[in-house]
């Protein structure tokens, strides 16, 4: 437990993300089974013990310190766990701790009653930090800025495995994962995943840039603008996982009865709408697939106002097949025949998009009006499906971004090495006239889109023209000109300009721009596609 | 006969000692005042006259410029103040020069401790405790939770994270005024004897501390060196540069800061610091109840932090006391 509390403090102050990767890769290698494998899991994914609420450590510390000494404590710190760490009374014989799985065997036994004496006494076999990691550990959710990815890239960097392995062998395994460190630390045989409805990496595309190609060799389908989802039927069960792999399961359940057969199937979850585009079956635009996001439950109204379905691309798995080697045109061939043994209630398939050339596919992309569009995606007629992205298979082509002219207004810090610059910029619009006296509305938030020679210069402009300091926020004299590039904008309540932007990224400094030449919310509104 | 403890009143701006017509540690400018030590909350310029120790008033005379009025009195000594009231200087341990003040008039005894801690500190003598009738403490670390290390584990963290990175630099965020010359001093008697790097700003406060027969070791400041000479080394910096441009000059520094806010894992976050030193100049939660019980008093007047757990303590433990609502402000960065 020692260690485990040591990689938790130092995952808490460590910043960089390959800091991060390295400490965990470390920790793994040097922590011996089944430890290692119940730590990779309370970092990927929490572990769950039902007994151990945050309630049942409050109420343990009332019992141990006057109660308002304990609410003062805890309004100062902020976290349960944490004042709970520091409160506990220190054990008058040196602590002899736990090891994890000591811990974790003894916090699984544990019921609502007996939490009460059992708890205590792991408490007082720890030190402070401790006796953090093993409340941590036991109420779930870490909050380190530990990612599930970011723990499972960890494990392949530690033993030299591919990430899309990891992946493919996570979800149809429990923790502590022993087959999957047999496998990979072991040098065993890898862990079987036949019959388990387990993730498969997902193919990805290359951004087209100015690139060419000939539609002789490449099809286009349009890229829709929902969240990309795996969607796998094996032994009896099925499983929704997002793009980075984790399991959605229980935000769309009603996805969960609608495939007949054992599949692996890749598309794009959407939500109905009134909005309907070029296509059968129109699908609503992001900001209403956002409401679906997140929920680790979904009421009926929820279900009734936004329904899920799913708009399919590609089929890996079929009934016992895997199609991943064979080239696109065969496996596009599958899963047109596939969907007449679909319900169309809950799938349609993503059209091809047929044009004479190159040229005619850019006029048919610029005329694309659909919100819930995103561009288009060029797939190489014979790319098998592989995990990650390899150039010259599958491209993105998306449209052109929106680009508006706005005023620098607030700066704030970044973080890590962009910590000593002011590199996160909040930038507005005019609400009217500049020269009758408008004002400046802030419309959204970017740090991102500029060089570092630009951040230097940007962060001395920050500094040379600061009108006012909030804390970590400075206000500057608005006298500078961002042209920002978005991917589309929608109402918004958070911001007094009633606007949001999706994606917004500074796309030109405009050094020499008058601030009053900037655009004005009215034009920004005018771009809302929905 | 004037009822009990009426001589001395606790106001917004310091405490009046009213027939002497004095104020102790006052936050605005007054003919006569007694400073405890020269930490900006307590010291500032303009008084008239300043009573404090050597240390404090040749501290205040290089931080606020002001000499006018200086009055020194050693640690141990008493001066007769006007109005029938006697004033004797004790050793606070808090930093250089800090002493609590002892205010006797009319057989009653007060004291008003200024900031203090109990542990050893080789900047400066220890606190002495002082029995009295009134005890006037702080609370800045007033709450169970605080309960700061010993010294020298942290001491070893840093040497550790030093050792590991001999290719970057430990920028240590550190109070310049008392911290800064603590933690060189402890980096010292933990057998650092590497040159040890300053911030422009720590160089005359260091110099200060020198003239004052504290040992620092050899100290030589950033500006005068390259990136290269200072890998595997230790910077020491006010807590406000650690995140600022400055930075940029020195080899990919790990940050550290010391102060006791340095327990709350999300305080350390919030200032951006990797190696978190849980270093303080005050008392933690521990030593500021076992003072109250040491020192005995009759009546405990709480101030500067966190009044509230301490007076809740001082409840649960049958001893008289209040919170004193003085204007003065956080002091962050200890």
């Amino acid at each position: 437990m020692e260690e485990f509390a040591a990689l938790i403090d130092a995952l808490v102050y460590t910043r960089s993300r390959n800091e991060k990767l390295r400490l965990i890769a470390e920790y793994l290698r040097a922590t011996p089974d089944p430890d290692r494998g119940w730590a990779l899991a309370a970092l990927a994914d929490g572990l769950d013990f039902p007994a151990v609420k945050s309630s049942t450590i409050r109420n343990l510390l009332k019992d141990r310190i006057d109660p308002v000494l304990w609410t003062l404590s805890r309004d100062f710190v902020g976290d349960t766990a944490e004042t709970a760490s520091l409160l506990w009374p220190a054990p008058e014989d040196s602590p002899s701790p736990p090891t994890v799985s000591e811990a974790v065997d003894q916090l699984g036994g544990m019921n609502r009653k007996s939490v009460l004496t059992e708890l205590p006494r792991l408490l007082d076999r720890l030190d402070p930090s401790g006796r953090y990691a093993l409340l941590k550990l036991a109420t779930g959710g870490m909050r380190i800025g530990v990612s599930s990815r970011l723990a499972k890239t960890a494990f392949a960097q530690a033993f030299a495995v591919s990430v899309e392995e990891v992946e493919e062998y996570w979800h149809g395994l429990d923790a502590p994962y022993d087959p999957l460190f047999a496998w990979a630390a072991r040098g065993e045989a890898p862990p079987d995943i036949e019959n388990l409805p387990t993730f498969r990496p997902f193919m990805l595309a290359h951004p087209l840039e100015e690139a060419v190609v000939d539609l002789a060799d490449y099809a286009a389908e349009w890229k829709w603008d929902g969240i990309r989802v795996q969607l796998v039927r094996a032994g009896e069960e099925t499983r929704v996982y997002s793009r980075s792999g984790d399991d959605i399961s229980a935000t769309f359940p009603e996805l969960l009865e609608v495939l007949p057969f054992p599949a692996v199937l890749d598309g794009e979850l959407l939500v109905r709408g009134a909005h309907q585009g070029g296509e059968a079956g129109g699908a609503a635009s992001f900001n209403a697939l956002q409401q679906r996001l997140g929920r680790k439950t979904v009421s009926k109204k929820m279900l009734a106002e936004f329904p899920a379905f799913v708009r399919l691309y590609d089929a890996l798995l079929l009934e016992g097949e895997d199609l991943r080697e064979l080239p696109w045109t065969a496996r596009r061939a599958r899963l047109e025949a596939l969907m007449g043994r679909l319900p169309d209630s809950h799938f349609d398939l993503s059209q091809v998009v047929e044009a004479r050339d190159f040229e005619h596919l850019a006029q048919i992309r610029e005329g694309a009006r659909d919100d819930a569009i995103e561009g288009l995606m060029l797939k190489r007629r014979d790319s098998p499906y592989i995990a990650g992205r390899r150039v010259g298979y599958w491209y993105k082509w998306k449209r052109d971004p929106l680009l508006v002219d706005c005023v620098l207004m607030y700066a704030q810090r970044g973080s890590g090495k962009r910590s000593s610059f002011f590199s996160d910029y909040t930038f507005g619009c005019w609400d009217g006239d500049p020269d009758a006296g408008a004002e400046l509305l802030p419309v959204g938030k970017a740090y991102s889109g500029f060089t570092d020679e630009e951040l230097k210069k940007l962060d001395r402009h920050v500094r040379q023209n600061t009108v006012n300091r909030f804390g970590p926020v400075r206000e500057t004299d608005k006298s500078l000109v961002f042209e920002v590039a978005f991917d589309s904008v929608h109402e918004s309540k958070r911001h007094k300009s009633g606007l949001a932007m999706r994606f917004p990224r500074i796309h030109r400094i405009r050094w020499d721009k008058p601030p009053h030449e900037a655009d004005r919310i009215e034009a920004l509104r005018s771009l809302i596609r929905d | 006969m004037a009822a009990p403890f009426s001589w001395i009143r606790p106001e917004p701006h310091g405490i009046h000692v009213v027939p002497a017509n004095c104020w102790v540690d006052p936050s605005r400018a007054v003919d006569k005042a007694l400073v405890t030590h020269g930490h900006a909350d307590h010291a500032r310029g303009g008084h008239g006259q300043t009573v404090a120790t050597p240390e404090t008033l040749a501290i205040m005379k290089l931080r606020y410029a002001t000499s006018d009025g200086a009055t020194p009195v050693q640690y141990g000594e008493t001066i007769r103040l006007p109005g029938g009231v006697d004033a004797t200087y004790i050793p606070a341990g808090h930093v250089l020069g800090s002493a609590q003040i002892l205010l006797e008039h009319a057989g009653e005894r007060v004291i008003v401790t200024g900031d203090y801690k109990r542990r050893h500190d080789p900047t400066c003598p220890p606190f002495e405790v002082t029995p009295c009738d009134i005890f006037v403490t702080e609370a800045t670390f007033g709450l169970p939770v605080f309960c700061h290390p010993p010294i020298e584990e942290e001491m070893a963290k840093l040497l550790d994270r030093l050792a590991a990175h001999p290719e970057r630099c430990v920028l240590v965020g550190a109070y310049a005024l008392g911290k800064a010359q603590r933690v060189i001093a402890e980096l010292r008697r933990a057998g650092h004897a590497a040159p040890i790097y300053l911030h422009g700003a720590m160089e005359k406060m260091c110099r200060l501390y020198e003239e004052h027969g504290v040992d620092l070791g050899e100290l030589r400041l950033v500006a005068d060196h390259s990136k290269d000479e200072m890998r595997g080394s230790i910077v020491v910096c006010p807590p406000s540069a650690l995140n600022d441009r400055w930075s940029r000059r020195l080899p990919d520094p790990i940050t550290a800061m010391a102060s006791g806010w340095m327990r709350i894992r999300q305080r350390a976050r919030q200032r951006n610091v990797e190696l978190p030193l849980v270093i303080s100049d005050h008392a933690d939660w521990g030593e500021l109840t076992r003072t109250i019980e040491e020192v005995g008093a009759e009546e405990n007047w709480i101030t500067h932090g966190r009044e509230d757990a301490l007076l809740r303590w001082c409840q649960l433990h049958q001893r008289r006391a209040r919170a004193l609502a003085l204007v003065g402000y956080e002091d962050e960065d200890d």
